[in-house]
């Protein structure tokens, strides 16, 4: 039972994160490997903030946000939109300066739990648009296998990136709820309960949005068809940004979750990203209830093997993937007309 | 001097440099150089995997680490020479790739390199955690290899046999790139569905790339445990084969030069920042992926990903000189049963009936046209009788057998070739090349003659052919142009060229008018009555009415997905239904 509960948090996390990458895929064909790096930052973000330290993700969002106002400038002024990008641009820049500046020399590290996890979305959720911009809006129509590459490379800056913020250090936060509830034999820790809820909420509030929001169903309609989307109005751009957004904030919030119930290093992002992609591959990655299934899966998996066999946790949980591929290739075959 | 006599004295230049390099450079670089050579072996597999093929692989780095610690284990627990490790490590990586390729590569794009990361990740984790493989620490004292009573035991004489299986790797890997099976790679990278409409079978040629690129990355293994004399599991983790896809993207994905280059530049830069790094971030660590990241992404926006490989298109490998003959030609079936036979084909798209229960015959001999308004289901039919579609109800045959229950490359050796009506070419590739591609199921040499320079008669035969081929529609002027040059008109003749070029009894031609100029389709014209003389049937879609008119024997009728009528030209003109459904009412 006590496994079965872990592997219900873990999954409800690696669901939040199947969830983000479908949405991340089906809207701008990008597997999204860097989703990872998003739960390290939310993670180690918070931990430093508890510390009572400034964390240096503020300087990188706005080292970020500096490119990404250049290239905005750079392309923009030769368009006739100039006004709107130079209004872009100011926000690029002007909202991590603003932050990093009452940060550094106003407010310091709030002592407020929940003051903590609002600064911490405040630095981790512009992140997601800000890095569209700079590495995948230029390229926005290269093929599935270049989007590819290109995450993958943007995950390892992220990573070094993590290094240079957060040094070699794991991070852990104190639970954000610390009752614990007795059912039974076993304990339930408020702070499980609250993860599987926000996971639910979120899950939940995802999901209304897309069906009943006109943003939403314009996303679902990039996702269909791009380019017809752009016929009607829609902005690949806008909706480009709008998924990483989404992406940043369940990473943030799916950091801000698992960090007080596992250690995270600035290196635990890929793998944690990996079996949000198993859950998301199980749901072939177009499905998000599949999905979400998939990612639960995982969690016990995961839950089940790190007990009988821990050493081969990992092995187990990747090698997972084989008999769902074989499934998979069975029954989607290649078509071949991919790129 | 002919050609191939320039290009052996240019490899031997090359071995006779890397030889000098091993005797005066000083140890610093020789190191250096092993190194590079190593990952070189590596990345000059997904030269052709992702490069040529179009298939990325996450999971190369395991591949070393299965060549590395087979030799490893066979070598210090069981005592036996560093040559049965590399013949047993070998094995053990072929038949992990045959299986993780049987596997994954039948998925579409997406989930491969997902497959590639899991199951490397899961290599990984076995490696760290076998007792016998010594865990996180890894194994030590592996025995250098001997060869001749040579012992290779310091870095300056490993350099020689690294460098002696690298370039030897590189020849052949050129050979297989410039090859029957290097056309049907870019071919299956370009669009899997054309170059199984000309007989290449898709899934069978990926799995030699895949496992011919892992063998080179096992054969990297054995070298670097050996080189090393110690292996722990972290240069096999996910880690490293980023890298080493990143060194591919680096070199470009067209040359196998570009392997090396791109494993010198990203080995080179390494070394460079972790000397510069600590000096400008004020901390040691594993800084220099933040270059590296941003490197390939800056290089991925400006040029997706030929990388640096465009300085070598100032080497450009002459194509084989043409022979005094083609290849000899398809024998011919004989017997009247029609080249052709739709019979009673439906095909429905959800709720929409795209053809509905169509029947009709192309005889021997015959130029029969297939019109219709747009959405009639002309190019699905086309889709269904070439095997990319497939059927609901109903039957195709050809020459009095069945081919509705074909895979699509097997139909081409029925004597069905066709054309697209949206062109598909190689776009960087020339003329010459696309139009050779067509003849690959008239032709047998496999990658493996290739890679060793076996049989390369054909390749002449296949040169003479396509050139012949090219004549015919009338662009020996561009033969050496990339296809991409060319106005959309003429890529369409290249098709028709390439589709003859597979010796076809019966042509399917996808709107080969359109963008034509009037001269243009007047020599088209006389090309299709060449062909019918000859006794090649023609089977067309084509919305220039005059055009068909002229030259179409009979014409079939579709509307919405149904046969509306069919007929010699002059009976079409005064159907009414037919005059109905182009005109929209009927004409008193």
């Amino acid at each position: 039972m006590l496994l079965t509960q872990d592997g219900l948090v873990n999954g409800a996390i690696y669901a939040l994160l199947a969830l983000a990458l479908i949405l991340v895929f089906t809207v701008t064909r990008i597997i999204f490997v860097p989703q990872g790096e998003f739960v390290t930052y939310g993670a180690l973000t918070l931990a430093l903030l508890q510390q009572g330290i400034v964390p240096a993700t503020v300087l990188l969002l706005l080292a970020a946000g500096v490119m990404a106002a250049a290239l905005e400038l750079w392309s923009g002024l030769r368009s006739p939109h100039r006004r709107r990008s130079v209004t872009l641009a100011m926000l690029y820049t002007g909202y991590p300066a603003l932050l990093s500046y009452s940060l550094y020399y106003h407010i310091g590290a709030p002592a407020n739990v929940a003051a903590q996890v609002l600064v911490t979305l405040a630095i981790i959720v512009p992140l997601g648009p800000i890095l569209y911009r700079v590495v995948f809006q230029p390229m926005a129509n290269a093929s599935v296998l270049v989007l590819l590459i290109a995450a993958v490379a943007l995950h390892l800056v992220l990573m070094g990136g993590g290094l240079l913020a957060f040094g070699p250090e794991g991070g852990r936060t104190s639970p954000l709820i610390q009752a614990n509830f007795d059912v039974g034999v076993m304990t339930v820790t408020g702070q499980s309960l609250a993860t599987l809820a926000a996971s639910m909420l979120l899950i939940a509030v995802l999901f209304l949005a897309f069906r009943h929001t006109l943003r939403g169903k314009a996303l679902r309609a990039t996702a269909v068809n791009s380019v017809g989307a752009r016929l009607v109005g829609v902005s690949p751009e806008t909706a480009g940004a709008i998924c990483f957004t989404l992406a940043a904030l369940v990473g943030a919030v799916s950091g801000i979750l698992i960090s007080s119930i596992t250690t995270i290093y600035f290196d635990t992002g890929l793998l944690i990203a990996l079996k949000g992609f198993i859950g998301a591959i199980m749901g072939a990655l177009g499905s998000y209830p599949l999905g979400a299934l998939g990612a639960l899966v995982v969690g016990q998996i995961e839950a089940f093997s790190s007990f009988w066999w821990s050493a081969f946790k990992e092995a187990i949980l990747f090698a997972s993937i084989l008999p769902i591929l074989l499934w998979l290739s069975i029954t989607h075959p290649a078509t071949g007309d991919e790129e | 001097m002919s050609a191939s006599l320039v290009r052996a004295a240019g490899w031997f230049a090359v071995a006779v440099v890397f030889a000098v390099g091993g005797f005066v450079l000083p140890e610093f670089y020789v190191t250096l150089l092993n190194y590079i050579g190593l990952y070189s072996l590596v990345a000059l597999g997904l030269v052709l995997l992702t490069g040529a093929s179009g298939i990325t692989s996450f999971g190369q780095a395991a591949f070393v680490g299965i060549g590395a610690y087979t030799t490893a284990v066979l070598s210090t627990h069981a005592g036996l020479s560093p040559w049965l490790g590399l013949a047993a490590g070998l094995g053990i990586t072929l038949i992990v790739s045959v299986i993780l390729g049987l596997l994954t590569l039948r998925l579409s794009g997406h989930y491969l390199p997902l497959g590639t990361i899991c199951w490397s990740v899961s290599l990984y984790y076995i490696f760290g955690n076998i007792q016998a493989f010594g865990g996180q620490t890894g194994m030590m004292g592996i025995p250098p290899i001997e060869l001749f009573g040579l012992t290779f035991d310091t870095g300056r004489r490993m350099y020689f046999l690294i460098w002696i299986f690298t370039l030897a790797a590189l020849l052949v890997s050129d050979n297989v790139l410039h090859s029957r099976a290097g056309r049907a790679m870019r071919a299956l990278k370009n669009n899997a569905q054309t170059a199984e409409n000309f007989g290449v079978n898709g899934g069978a040629m990926r799995l030699w790339v895949f496992v011919y690129a892992a063998l080179l990355a096992g054969l990297s293994g054995w070298l670097y445990a050996h080189l090393l004399r110690f292996v722990n599991p972290s240069p096999f983790g996910i880690a490293m084969s980023i890298e080493y896809l990143f060194m591919a993207v680096v070199g470009g994905a067209g040359h196998v030069w570009g392997a090396v280059l791109g494993s010198a530049v990203i080995t080179i830069l390494r070394e460079f920042l972790q000397d510069a790094m600590p000096g400008i971030l004020g901390r040691t660590g594993n800084f220099e992926i933040i270059f590296f990241g941003a490197l390939i992404i800056l290089l991925l926006q400006i040029n997706r990903d030929r990388g640096f490989g465009a300085l070598f298109d100032l080497y450009k490998r002459r194509p084989p000189s043409p022979s005094d003959h083609g290849l000899p030609a398809v024998a011919r079936r004989s017997g009247d049963q029609p080249l052709l036979s739709v019979r009673g084909v439906s095909r429905r798209f959800g709720g929409l009936v795209a053809v509905d229960n169509v029947s009709f015959d192309v005889a021997r001999g015959r130029i029969v046209a297939l019109i219709g308004p747009n959405g009639a289901g002309k190019s699905t039919l086309f889709n269904l009788v070439t095997g990319l579609l497939a059927l609901d109800a109903g039957e195709v045959w050809s020459n009095g057998s069945r081919i509705d229950r074909l895979r699509p490359h097997q139909i081409v050796g029925r004597g069905l070739a066709r054309s697209y009506q949206h062109v598909v070419l190689v776009q960087s590739a020339s003329v010459l090349e696309n139009v050779m591609f067509g003849a690959y199921h008239r032709t047998r040499r496999g990658p493996l003659a290739a890679g060793l320079g076996i049989g390369g008669e054909e390749e002449h035969l296949t040169v003479t052919e396509a050139e012949r081929q090219i004549r015919r529609v009338g662009l020996e002027k561009w033969m050496n142009e990339p296809a991409g040059n060319l106005a959309l008109g003429q890529q369409r003749l290249v098709e028709i060229a390439r589709a003859l070029c597979a010796g076809p009894e019966l042509l399917l031609l996808d709107e080969p008018a359109a963008g034509l100029r009037h001269a243009e389709k007047a020599e088209l014209a006389t090309l299709l009555r060449e062909l019918r003389a000859s006794g090649t049937s023609v089977l067309l879609v084509e919305h220039d009415m005059r055009f068909v008119m002229g030259v179409a024997d009979e014409i079939v009728v579709l509307n919405f997905g149904c046969k509306l009528a069919h007929g010699s030209p002059t009976e079409i003109r005064r159907d009414p239904r037919v005059l109905e459904a182009y005109l929209g009412g009927s004409v008193k």
